[in-house]
């Protein structure tokens, strides 16, 4: 991912070579840690304050001209670009792979100034059947293929099919899995088998990056959010994923607050920097933005990067694009003049 | 910028939100402003005018005529010209003119948040987001009011012409505050804007000539000092409403001090900010910030007081030191900005003295090392720690961004620093346990408490302060009370002061004739401090009986006496209820010997002096039905959650009986007060003190717990003035002389006690419309807000 990264950034700036070369030194591991039941009860929410701290910050913080082109830009290079339908076929996902190589038409970069960029999007996020086409279509790019995985998205299914999922994923060319916890786990407030499992799944990803889908949608409370979220990251989550998309209620503010407080609280913790990836229900580009503001806001710059903050999004890159051809030519686009994905 | 360098740095860029309406708007007034007197607009008489200012760039924005005395007689001519009609056409027509001035700013809202921006410096966010939609909502909020007077409030009319004087911190929202329930409760208004900010009350005042307001009924004068002071003094204004400085609350108090001006004031405020183990931290975090760093701090209920659990007040000031990295200083206009501009130089002068002064005294200064604007009037984000109770910074209202931190071991030391302090305007609370938070809420002398929020405000729910914060509530059914006086049943008379016959001086050591009564404290019965009693005669002239001739010191004793008897204030309405029964139950039983007594003093007859023994035991049965059915309301603001106004007891209260009904009125006076849980210091008439002084045995068999009654006989005046000046007195109740009503509120100024006096008008004790009931029990309490927002 570090190379994608460094291509990102203007070669001149002295923070992406800082931050190439922690990436090379495989920082973003998260070794995890014992599991520590003291901090997990002492977790406490409030959501209304959550929501007041969610529903201002929009009105707090924006971006206008050449700074919203950034930021979309910016947006777009931490999609994870995904379709995860019953009805995928290897021809749907060339396609989506096709667009994620260029997930921006290069006139509309090229009248930005972002030309030189080597625009794509964070990943590909796909179903275990689909992860070689997608290895496939992404040779010889630096774009990872993400596999949700574990029984997704219920996660019900035996614990050795979950692990053999895993590492057939894996082996299949999977450089992410995106595991789905058993929500009961957490719902009965039972931690140690929550942190047995993730663990477990943990060990069976290897080398592949694993970001955690606590099902928020299912869990309700944000209290609940902020345990799980401290008990995955504890078990070795590199990323914490708001949902599958499959739930009734998917990513919100609110509930990204709650978790990416708690990525504060592990780094200060551990020096260790979890990732985030709020999933499902983000669609506009005025969503994103606000997401980007959330993460500079709570966690800082760093998070503002592929490697720490992924949207899980299939329809977001669209509007995504006719807000950036907008900024570059002042009319507004027509979703027809965008390829599609 | 170029997209990649910004990628590369991922800032935020310029947001600047547009001005050129308002430039517009100033332009077409080529930068000179009239004021709005009787639906005209006309320049000062005398030509004089002043300059306003953005603070953000020091730049002129226009030039306001200072009006003078013949410009505030003229505008309160023209407000007393139109209230009869303005209150005339009934509530529903003014529901429709509110119903308009609320439409109306919400047409004009971003010319409104642009123009405030710009003349106040503070943010657009907050103009735009807080300050016009509150505005709005007050106007819609007591259109309602209008609407529903008459049903709501039957035995209620509009007090007259009221004179507002407004601050520069919220230039429209407070004027929406002041003029909305003055015009809904059929009152006309002449007010007065803050000098650094009178430019969207200007605005305002076109709305009003554009939603076709009847001419006079709202009056804008602008000016400094000078022209509040002249609304103030002005002896056909019936009404002052205040918000602002302490100090010229105070300043108020005592111009208006008998003049039979009803007053509100709003004032300042220091107000704690408490943070549990428990509380969600970062939550808490963001709180402070909204709570001290909404609009710069500038704001009278900012929580500008940190109490923090020790166990966790390195790891909160850890996250809050983060947080203030994050804040962004700078042109309010720019949309990105949580702080804008200090409304004005002597402002931001003051603010860093203060500071300076905190840090000369030992406080440990941090403050955010964002690039602040090079130029423009501003100030960073400040937090204090380091800080003790004693120190300036704790006790001194900053209003600037300037946080000072301490911490606490237990709720009820959390509650005592909390309480230590002059002011008690708001407070917030933060823990997320309901019982600690519930607990602790009502333990805080703070007219608004806010559970895990703070700087909350809806036109629905009362605001207000305790203390020198003031007194008074703004918004709510609550707040319409501040605009409105009873229709009353019949006139009042002019109070007969009785005086004591040369004959009667105090004399020492003189044997007595029937029996020397002593004074009441703390449950027992005392000997006068001096040592000296006072013979009372009857109506024949025949020494009846001595009484005490009380003095400071027995004044300060009773005090101290009434101050204990906390237990009182906390027992249950039941409790209460029981007790004022109880007294009425051995008043009863020895009515024979009241009646005597009565017509002994005051030579009534047998008929007469029954009577009132009756109608005192029918008064206390009346003050014991109400002791458990005066309650409280839940308010319903939009948010997930509910505010709660308890009625609460002010606490200490001295009671000053006329000479009249020497029973009934002690009884009428001390009633209300007990029932609703005060304490209460009653000094009796002079001429009649023998009824009073009896209730000795009736207090002492009724179970009333020591210090919860007390009484001082003596010179009614003398001892009412000892009690008015003293600090931990909270309320007068006064019906004596024009004089001594006057004497009450010059020197209640002082620690801004709440008083009720009778302007040397005596009541008929036996009309039950001017005798008991709400009004007595609405003057023994004030309203708490508590607001608790809910939500797993």
């Amino acid at each position: 991912m570090s190379a994608k990264i460094e291509r990102l950034r203007p070669i001149k700036s002295s923070k992406a070579a800082n931050s190439s070369t922690t990436a090379a030194t495989d920082h973003d591991r998260n070794p995890g840690t014992a599991l520590d039941l003291d901090w997990v009860e002492s977790l406490a929410v409030n959501r209304s304050a959550v929501e007041r701290r969610t529903a201002s910050l929009g009105g707090r913080r924006t971006v206008k001209k050449a700074w919203q082109a950034a930021w979309l830009l910016k947006a777009v290079s931490c999609i994870d670009l995904t379709t995860l339908a019953g009805d995928d076929t290897p021809g749907r996902v060339r396609r989506l792979c096709a667009k994620a190589k260029q997930p921006v038409r290069q006139e509309v970069l090229d009248q930005l100034g972002a030309g030189d960029l080597e625009l794509t999007t964070g990943a590909i996020c796909v179903y275990h059947a689909m992860v070689p086409t997608a290895v496939a279509a992404l040779e010889g790019t630096n774009i990872p293929v993400a596999a949700v995985s574990t029984g997704f998205p219920a996660g019900l299914t035996p614990m050795d099919t979950k692990l053999r999922e895993i590492k057939s994923s894996v082996r299949a060319g999977a450089e992410e899995i995106d595991i789905v916890i058993t929500r009961g786990n957490v719902l009965t407030g039972n931690w140690k088998a929550l942190y047995k499992e993730v663990v477990a799944f943990r060990d069976a990803c290897g080398e592949a990056h694993m970001k955690t889908i606590l099902g928020t949608g299912d869990l309700v409370t944000l209290r609940n959010v902020a345990k799980a979220s401290a008990v995955c990251m504890m078990a070795g989550a590199d990323f914490i994923k708001t949902s599958t998309g499959k739930e009734s209620v998917n990513a919100t503010l609110p509930v990204s607050l709650v978790m990416i407080r708690m990525i504060r609280d592990y780094y200060e913790r551990t020096g260790v920097k979890i990732g985030y990836k709020p999933a499902g229900g983000v669609s506009t580009a005025k969503d994103a933005m606000a997401y980007l503001a959330l993460m500079k806001e709570e966690l800082g710059r760093d998070w503002l990067e592929p490697e720490l903050f992924r949207f899980g999004a299939s329809s977001l890159l669209g509007d995504i694009e006719r807000q950036l051809e907008h900024n570059a030519t002042g009319r507004y686009a027509a979703t027809w003049r965008q390829p599609m994905a | 910028m170029s997209v990649l360098e910004i990628l590369d740095s991922m800032e935020y860029g310029p947001a600047p939100e547009a001005r050129d309406q308002a430039d517009a708007w100033l332009a077409a007034h080529k930068g000179s402003f009239k004021l709005f007197i009787g639906g005209k607009w006309r320049a000062a008489k005398s030509g004089d005018s002043f300059a306003t200012y953005n603070p953000a760039d020091g730049k002129k924005l226009g030039v306001l005529s200072q009006a003078g005395k013949a410009d505030v007689n003229a505008a309160v001519k023209a407000a007393r010209a139109a209230q009869g009609n303005w209150a005339a056409i009934g509530g529903h027509a003014r529901a429709r003119y509110l119903y308009a001035l609320a439409r109306l700013v919400q047409k004009h809202s971003r010319l409104l948040a642009v123009l405030e921006t710009l003349d106040n410096g503070k943010t657009v966010r907050e103009t735009r987001d807080i300050d016009v939609p509150l505005v709005a909502r007050h106007f819609y909020h007591h259109a309602g009011w209008a609407q529903l007077m008459k049903t709501e409030f039957p035995d209620q009319q509009a007090v007259g012409v009221v004179g507002q004087v407004i601050p520069w911190n919220f230039p429209l929202l407070m004027l929406a505050w002041k003029i909305a329930p003055a015009l809904a409760t059929g009152n006309t208004v002449v007010m007065k804007p803050a000098e650094y900010t009178s430019l969207t009350a200007l605005l305002f005042a076109e709305i009003c000539e554009e939603a076709g307001l009847p001419a006079g009924v709202v009056n804008i004068v602008t000016g400094d000092g000078r022209t509040g002071e002249m609304i103030v003094e002005h002896k056909d204004v019936d009404k002052i409403a205040f918000t602002g400085s302490t100090g010229v609350g105070r300043r108020i108090r005592e111009i208006t001090a008998g003049s039979g001006k009803k007053l509100s004031l709003e004032l300042g405020g220091k107000s704690p900010f408490i943070v549990f183990e428990d509380a969600d931290l970062d939550s808490a975090v963001e709180g402070v910030v909204d709570a001290i760093w909404f609009n710069q701090g500038q704001v009278c209920c900012a929580g500008s007081r940190l109490l923090v659990q020790e166990g966790i007040a390195d790891r909160f000031l850890k996250k809050l030191r983060a947080r203030m990295a994050t804040l962004r200083v700078g042109d309010p206009l720019d949309k990105t900005m949580d702080m804008g501009a200090i409304v004005d130089p002597i402002q931001k002068k003051r603010i860093a003295d203060l500071v300076e002064a905190g840090v000369a005294e030992g406080a440990e200064l941090w403050q955010a090392d964002d690039a602040m604007p090079k130029k423009g009037c501003f100030y960073p984000p400040t937090l204090l720690t380091g800080v003790e109770p004693s120190s300036t910074v704790a006790r001194e209202e900053i209003f600037g961004p300037v946080l000072v931190a301490m911490t606490f071991r237990t709720p009820g030391e959390a509650v005592a620093l909390a309480n230590d302090t002059n002011y008690g305007l708001a407070a917030s609370v933060w823990s997320e346990n309901i019982n600690l938070a519930l607990d602790v809420s009502p333990n805080i002398k703070a007219g608004v408490v806010w559970v895990n929020c703070t700087n909350q405000f809806d036109a629905g729910v009362g605001f207000g302060g305790y203390r020198d914060s003031g007194f008074g509530r703004e918004g709510g059914r609550e707040g319409m009370f501040e605009y409105m006086k009873p229709v009353k049943s019949a006139a009042f008379t002019p109070e007969k002061i009785i005086t004591l016959p040369a004959s009667a001086k105090p004399v020492g050591d003189m044997p007595t004739i029937d029996r020397t009564a002593k004074l009441y404290v703390g449950g027992k019965q005392a000997r006068p401090d001096g040592g000296y009693s006072i013979p009372v005669l009857g109506a024949d002239g025949s020494v009846l009986g001595q009484v005490g001739d009380g003095n400071r010191k027995d004044i300060r004793n009773a005090v101290d006496a009434a101050r204990k008897a906390t237990a009182w204030s906390s027992a249950s309405t039941h409790n209460r209820a029981q007790v004022v029964y109880y007294i009425a139950e051995n008043l009863s039983a020895r009515a024979d010997e009241f009646t005597d007594r009565i017509r002994a003093m005051t030579g009534a007859s047998l008929k007469n002096a029954t009577r009132e023994v009756e109608a005192s035991v029918e008064r206390l049965f009346t003050y014991g039905a109400w002791a458990d059915k005066y309650d409280g309301a839940v308010h319903s603001p939009p948010l997930r959650g509910v505010a709660m106004a308890m009625n609460e007891p002010l606490g200490v209260m001295g009671l000053v009986c006329p000479d009249e009904a020497p029973l009934l009125a002690f009884v009428s006076l001390m009633a209300p007060a007990i029932a609703m849980g005060n304490r209460a210091i009653i000094i009796p008439s002079p001429v009649h003190p023998l009824a009073a002084t009896d209730f000795y045995q009736v207090l002492e068999t009724s179970d009333v717990p020591g210090g919860v009654v007390n009484i001082v006989t003596g010179a009614r005046d003398d001892l009412t003035k000892t009690l008015s000046e003293h600090e931990e007195v909270d309320a007068i109740w006064y019906a004596g002389s024009t004089e001594g009503s006057e004497m009450v509120e010059r020197a209640s100024a002082r620690d801004l006690k709440q008083t009720w006096v009778n302007n040397g008008q005596a009541r008929n004790w036996y009309d039950l419309a001017q005798a008991e009931g709400r009004e007595y029990l609405r003057r023994a309490t004030q309203v708490k807000n508590i607001w608790i927002p809910y939500g797993e």
